[in-house]
């Protein structure tokens, strides 16, 4: 069947099977391989993209489902920041934040982690830390045991309390 | 050079926050993990698994499968059988009659565990290759399966007919047995403790892929795999599929987390590499996350029986461990060494002076187990920091004081374990000093009593441990005298290029530690130059055909230490050369700000660069000096390091409902030097949430039958953002002596302190009911009930 | 994994979706926000030959008042429910329990028909269903019917539907200021709940109790014993200690049956005790 979607800016057309999944679609059809693949059931959010601008789980959608919409990946994020030029090497506040709060180590849960962030913080512009973590219950990190995940949400928000560092 | 450039160097180096290199590609996607990379003709495979715990094989029917648009080929065992040069490694045969089955890549006659590969689909893409494991029809003839730990090693039912016997060795540790019985026998007071330790699912995020890549006239074959260890991977496949070691190049680009996972060499990258070099194309293969629950190996699986023997203050004259130990189904790289490597751990931070250890290990129908983070030590910490929790309750006094009494006094370091072990440094009481302070233990202790006071059905509960753990994997001489195959060292080159780009290649194989940043940092600090002028290269036997890889918070301890020690090489070598064109002696010469230059003399000096570009045009070098400026070292540490730590964790229970909530929960953690503070918070951060879930959440759930009920992340209950609070962390710093840096390792130590403390918290908040324990993971139905029925018997 | 393989037909009206499951009968499945049909078919536990996807269909998205009721469109979103102010409003009950399903990606995507038409006994909506009294509109060959809830739910996974009705339209007593409670015991923020309960003490204009469960048995469920012992004027402990009558609680690997029903009484307590407003 034949769809097209808006990703990341641009229309992309792709003759799909029906079964294909959004995640294998912009993965294996249209080479985006930034959104990753964590389970099977919805649960652990790696492949977290946005539609139409709200943060979805691409691996529990279909292509044909996608059809007309708005899909923003983690490779067309940069050039959504605000003051964003889109130039090549530009990271959006949230990538920034994470990066700078350490909010990753081994990046695969990251790409979908930072887009459900981006989302949250579209809902609700300044949330507080208890917002912040039931607003990215979908997405697993095994790795930071998310206390800097969630600071770097909460600094990207510029909510973080700058006095929180345990006095060494 | 302007006034904020001349501190940067330092300001960036040993000691700096300095935000990761490695983030940007990470963060944009730009990253490349397995099932990313694009190539072109390659084929997918699909493993059939055996649904069957325990199962004779009997006819496999592909026509369905191969009926499929898409599906290529199925190849069974028998089909595969005669092409290995040899069986699956277990690189830890830890007794000289050690008893194990052949394990081969697909199962030949019998499936012994739910997930036991009994074919390969060979399809043209993924979705094909699904559809043909779904249509492959095989024929099973149900066996018993084992399940329970000690119904195996009662031999009801022998799992590998040729063994005779689940059981498969008996290793023990008794320094001197007259000494135990003794302390045993005039005890004041003895606890024994029997704890189990749950299987666990270690879910690193990215499950496991691979793709072999052959070169049909070349004879070369380029394996690309989801793993931890590149370079033992390339040995072993020269081992077990035959093609020349010189012929394989592995590389493990991103690689989407491991907590030893990835430390093991698994059936699908042997099958992925046999059926590209049979088929003369590329062949791949990604993990489905229900896959990799029975596919992956598991971690902990362990019956604990804990013995202290104590005078009548309480102080521990004795610790006696017997240990039952899964090893699943067959032997995976390391699986029966896994204990051991508790084996020197559970007499604790305590000064304990007669030790016993004896571990079995045993076969049952269920995955393998292997390492997961900590890998033994947090199975050992745990025994000792609860049964201490009995011995407090046995003496009567409260769970700081029994510590105070028994720490290994920081005036005995080098400290002589009973177990045989040297502990390098340590001072355990400041950590536990501060860790209570962080939670405001005083504050906490009267509210509980408030609470109990006022019969208050949520009930507060404080808990503590304190860690010790062994890491650095590991000096190659104690590896050999617990049998283990290979060396503990670690290698490194140190480049100054002729444009004065610092380029490392480390034989390490990080996976979200931040090697390249740190290894940068120590280089910076050697050098005097700024770490974004040091590339740091790993993960690629063709690019760093050396190493040992990353696993056992060995990294830094081992690996950064090289960096380190090829550093000081360079600059030796830069020295020597600056001198020479300066014509002063190498002691007139001092670095600063990334120049070598004359002391008194600053005008007469060389930049590092310009020393590079000497080195490389070898116009004017010292006589007999070999050009380019180069260092390289492989270091094998004299001894294990040994980071230790005090958390504390606060919990509320529900007692009408048995929920347990993480109120609270402070670490002050020691791993010596800190290379890069944010990134030891970070492996703290993940490795305390990893051990709470442990404690709280995670359990691998086997029926009778040998079926794992929760493969899915929906069922299998990693904790999420929501179920965790945040953490206060501190430090101090008592450097090891054993090596240059002064470092230790800190990958596992979080997960090794937090199981024990989140549960000595819930025991705690449960105390005045009687309660003493609870089997992990505490989920809110185990609490409740063990609320009920100490309420029961009170009433 | 992967789906197994299927037709995919797009409907483009209700009457179309209608004809399709006619044409297709038992093999065909209606796919809306997908969210709960999808995850089953990658796991290849359902593998129907059809989808009849009405996701397009825009219409079907709305939440208005009409009189005492407040209807709402099969294909509103939970998030949609979660931030409806007409909803907040008139029925805060179902706005806040929509606002704590799954977790955000589902809410984007999940829809409160898809939910009340899969029936699953561990969903929240439609517990809240139940409490409130409230009534589904299928559309079906020969038109338009309304099913109270109390007929809905016939079974695990089963309703009243038809195999080729389509569920239009979920319609509920503007409860307005009436006091409600929902509780939802889990082990984590994002799983389905191991027992929750709704409850509404009015429906606006009268002061009668419904008081919804979920997973306490095959299907959603009601729990008569509670609402007529409040009926009677019982205290909501005396009240939520009949919270498990009549109840057959699955004994699975998150809960035992028992600790469900214990579990039952306790959130129902709770959800009274704590009624908002």
């Amino acid at each position: 069947m034949n769809i097209t979607l808006s990703v990341n800016g641009e229309e992309r057309s792709s003759d799909v099977e029906p079964r294909r999944l959004l995640v294998h679609h912009l993965r294996d059809d249209l080479g985006l391989t930034g959104t990753n693949v964590g389970c099977d059931t919805s649960s652990c959010g790696s492949c977290t993209v946005l539609m139409d601008g709200e943060s979805v789980k691409s691996c529990t959608i279909l292509a044909v489902q996608a059809d007309g919409h708005e899909i923003t990946t983690i490779e067309g994020l940069a050039a959504l920041a605000p003051a964003g030029d889109g130039e090549a090497g530009a990271l959006h506040p949230v990538q920034q934040a994470f990066h700078e709060q350490h909010g990753l180590q081994c990046g695969y849960c990251t790409p979908g982690m930072v887009m459900a962030a981006v989302s949250l913080l579209a809902e609700n512009p300044h949330p507080s830390e208890a917002d912040v973590r039931l607003g990215l219950e979908g997405n697993l990190c095994r790795c930071t045991g998310y206390h800097n995940i969630v600071r770097s949400v909460l600094a990207a928000a510029g909510e973080l309390p700058e006095s929180e560092e345990v006095p060494a | 050079m302007t006034a904020t450039d001349v501190p940067q160097a330092v300001e960036r180096g040993v000691g700096a926050r300095l935000p990761r290199k490695e983030d940007a590609r990470l963060l944009t996607g730009e990253a490349r993990f397995v099932d990313d990379l694009s190539i072109p003709g390659a084929l997918w495979l699909g493993m059939v698994r055996s649904p069957f715990a325990h199962a004779r094989l009997g006819n496999v029917d592909a026509s369905a499968a191969l009926a499929i648009p898409g599906v290529r080929h199925v190849f069974t065992g028998a089909d595969l059988r005669d092409g290995w040069a040899a069986a699956m490694p277990c690189a830890w045969p830890v007794t000289e009659d050690m008893k194990a089955p052949d394990h081969w890549p697909i199962a030949v006659d019998k499936a012994c565990y739910v997930g036991d590969i009994v074919a390969v689909v060979v399809a043209d893409s993924r979705y094909a290759a699904v559809d043909g494991v779904d249509a492959v029809e095989v024929d099973y003839d149900p066996l018993e399966a084992v399940v329970d730990l000690e119904d195996a090693a009662s031999d009801r039912t022998v799992i590998h007919d040729g063994l005779g016997t689940n059981r498969s060795y008996t290793w023990t540790l008794v320094p001197d047995p007259d000494a135990v019985e003794r302390a045993f026998a005039e005890a004041a007071h003895v606890v024994r403790e029997r704890y189990l330790q749950q299987r666990l699912i270690p879910v690193a995020i990215e499950p496991r892929g691979v793709a072999a890549v052959p070169g049909v006239y070349g004879g070369d074959l380029t394996v690309y795999s989801a793993t931890q260890i590149p370079h033992i991977l390339k040995i072993m496949i020269t081992a077990t599929c035959g093609v020349p070691e010189a012929k394989v190049r592995v590389i493990a680009p991103a690689v989407g987390g491991g907590f030893g996972s990835k430390l093991n060499i698994y059936a699908e990258e042997l099958i992925a590499v046999a059926l590209a070099r049979r088929l003369g194309v590329p062949t791949r293969w990604t993990e489905g996350r229900s896959e990799n629950s029975v596919a992956t190996i598991q971690g902990r699986g362990q019956i604990q029986d804990i013995e202290l023997a104590a005078d009548a203050d309480g102080k521990v004259t004795a610790v006696r461990v017997k240990l039952l130990a899964d090893m699943g189904a067959y032997m995976q790289l390391v699986t029966p060494g896994i204990p051991l490597l508790g084996a020197f751990l559970y007499g604790g931070v305590y000064d304990v002076p007669a030790y016993s250890f004896e571990c079995t290990g045993v076969f049952t129908t269920k995955t393998p187990t292997d390492a997961y983070r900590g890998a033994g030590r947090p199975e050992a910490t745990y025994a000792i920091e609860r049964a201490m929790e009995s011995l407090a309750r046995e003496v009567g006094v409260d769970s700081a004081e029994i510590r105070r009494r028994n720490y290994i006094p920081s005036d005995r370091f080098p400290y002589d374990a009973s177990s045989g072990l040297t502990f390098d440094s340590g001072n355990y009481e400041p950590t536990l000093d501060r860790a209570l302070e962080l939670v405001d233990h005083g504050g906490r202790r009267a509210e509980q009593q408030r609470r109990r006071d006022a019969g208050d059905t949520k009930h507060l509960g404080i808990g503590i441990a304190t860690y010790v753990e062994m890491c650095g994997l590991a000096p190659s001489r104690v590896l050999a005298s617990l049998n283990y195959a290979a060396g503990g060292w670690e290698a490194a080159t140190v480049r100054v290029l002729p444009t004065g780009t610092v380029q490392v290649v480390s034989g390490t194989t990080p996976h979200g530690q931040g090697h390249e940043t740190c290894w940068s940092q120590i280089v910076a600090d050697k050098l005097g130059v700024d770490p974004d002028s040091v590339e740091v290269l790993h993960s690629d036997t063709a690019v760093s055909p050396i190493g040992m890889d990353t696993y056992g918070s060995r990294s830094l301890p081992v690996g950064g230490v090289a960096v380190a020690m090829a550093s000081d090489q360079v600059l030796d070598k830069a020295r020597r050369i600056a001198s020479h064109q300066l014509e002063c002696a190498e002691d007139d010469l001092e670095l600063v700000d990334g120049e070598l230059r004359v002391k008194g003399t600053p005008t007469k000096a060389m930049t590092l660069q310009a020393v590079a570009f000497e080195a490389f045009s070898a116009h004017d070098l010292p006589d007999g000096m070999e050009p380019n400026l180069v260092g390289q070292v492989t270091y094998d540490p004299p001894n294990f390091v040994f980071p230790f730590g005090t958390h504390v964790a606060v919990v509320e229970i529900d007692e009408e409902t048995g929920g347990v909530e993480l109120l609270d929960y402070a670490a002050v953690d020691d791993c010596g030097v800190q290379v890069n503070p944010m990134i030891v918070e970070g492996q703290l951060h993940g490795g305390i949430v990893q051990g709470a879930a442990q404690a709280l959440w995670e359990e691998a759930m086997y029926d009778d039958d040998g079926l794992l009920r929760n493969p899915t992340l929906t069922d299998y209950c990693v904790p999420s953002t929501a179920e965790v609070p945040s953490i206060k962390l501190d430090h101090t710093v008592t450097p090891s002596p054993t090596n240059p840096l002064g470092v230790k390792g800190i990958g596992e130590a979080g997960t090794i302190g937090s199981t024990p403390t989140v549960i000595n918290a819930i025991v705690d908040a449960l105390a005045p009911l009687g309660i003493t324990d609870i089997a992990m993971p505490a989920t809110p139905e185990r609490v409740w009930a063990a609320i009920r029925e100490a309420r029961e018997a009170q009433a | 994994m992967i789906p197994a393989a299927f037709d995919y037909q797009r409907a483009s009206s209700v009457d179309e979706a209608v004809g399709l499951l006619g044409e297709h009968g038992d093999d065909a499945k209606l796919l809306a926000g997908g969210h709960s049909l999808l995850p089953l078919m990658r796991l290849r536990l359902a593998a129907p030959a059809v989808l009849i996807d009405i996701g397009r269909l825009d219409d079907l998205s709305y939440v208005r008042s009409d009189g005492g009721q407040v209807l709402i469109g099969a294909l509103t979103r939970h998030q949609d429910l979660a931030t409806s102010d007409e909803l907040r409003d008139q029925v805060p009950l179902l706005a806040h329990i929509a606002g704590q399903i799954g977790d955000p990606q589902v809410r984007h995507r999940g829809t409160i028909g898809g939910s009340i038409a899969h029936g699953d006994p561990a969903s929240d909506l439609p517990a809240a269903l139940l409490a409130l009294r409230g009534t589904v509109v299928a559309r079906g060959p020969g038109g338009e019917r309304e099913i109270a809830s109390d007929e809905m739910f016939t079974g695990f996974l089963e309703t009243a539907l038809a195999p080729d009705e389509v569920l239009t339209e979920i319609r509920v007593p503007a409860v307005g200021a009436a006091p409600w409670g929902f509780q939802k015991f889990v082990r984590r923020a994002q799983d389905w709940a191991i027992v929750g309960c709704a409850t509404v003490l009015g429906n606006g204009t009268s002061a009668e109790p419904g008081v919804g469960l979920v997973h306490m048995g095959a299907t959603p469920l009601r729990a008569p014993g509670v609402e007529d012992a409040l009926r009677s004027g019982a205290s909501p402990r005396d009240a939520a200690a009949r919270a498990d009558e009549g109840t057959d609680p699955p004994d699975d690997l998150n809960a035992s049956a028992e600790y469900r029903r214990h579990l039952a009484q306790v959130l129902v307590r709770r959800a009274l005790e704590s009624t908002q407003p």
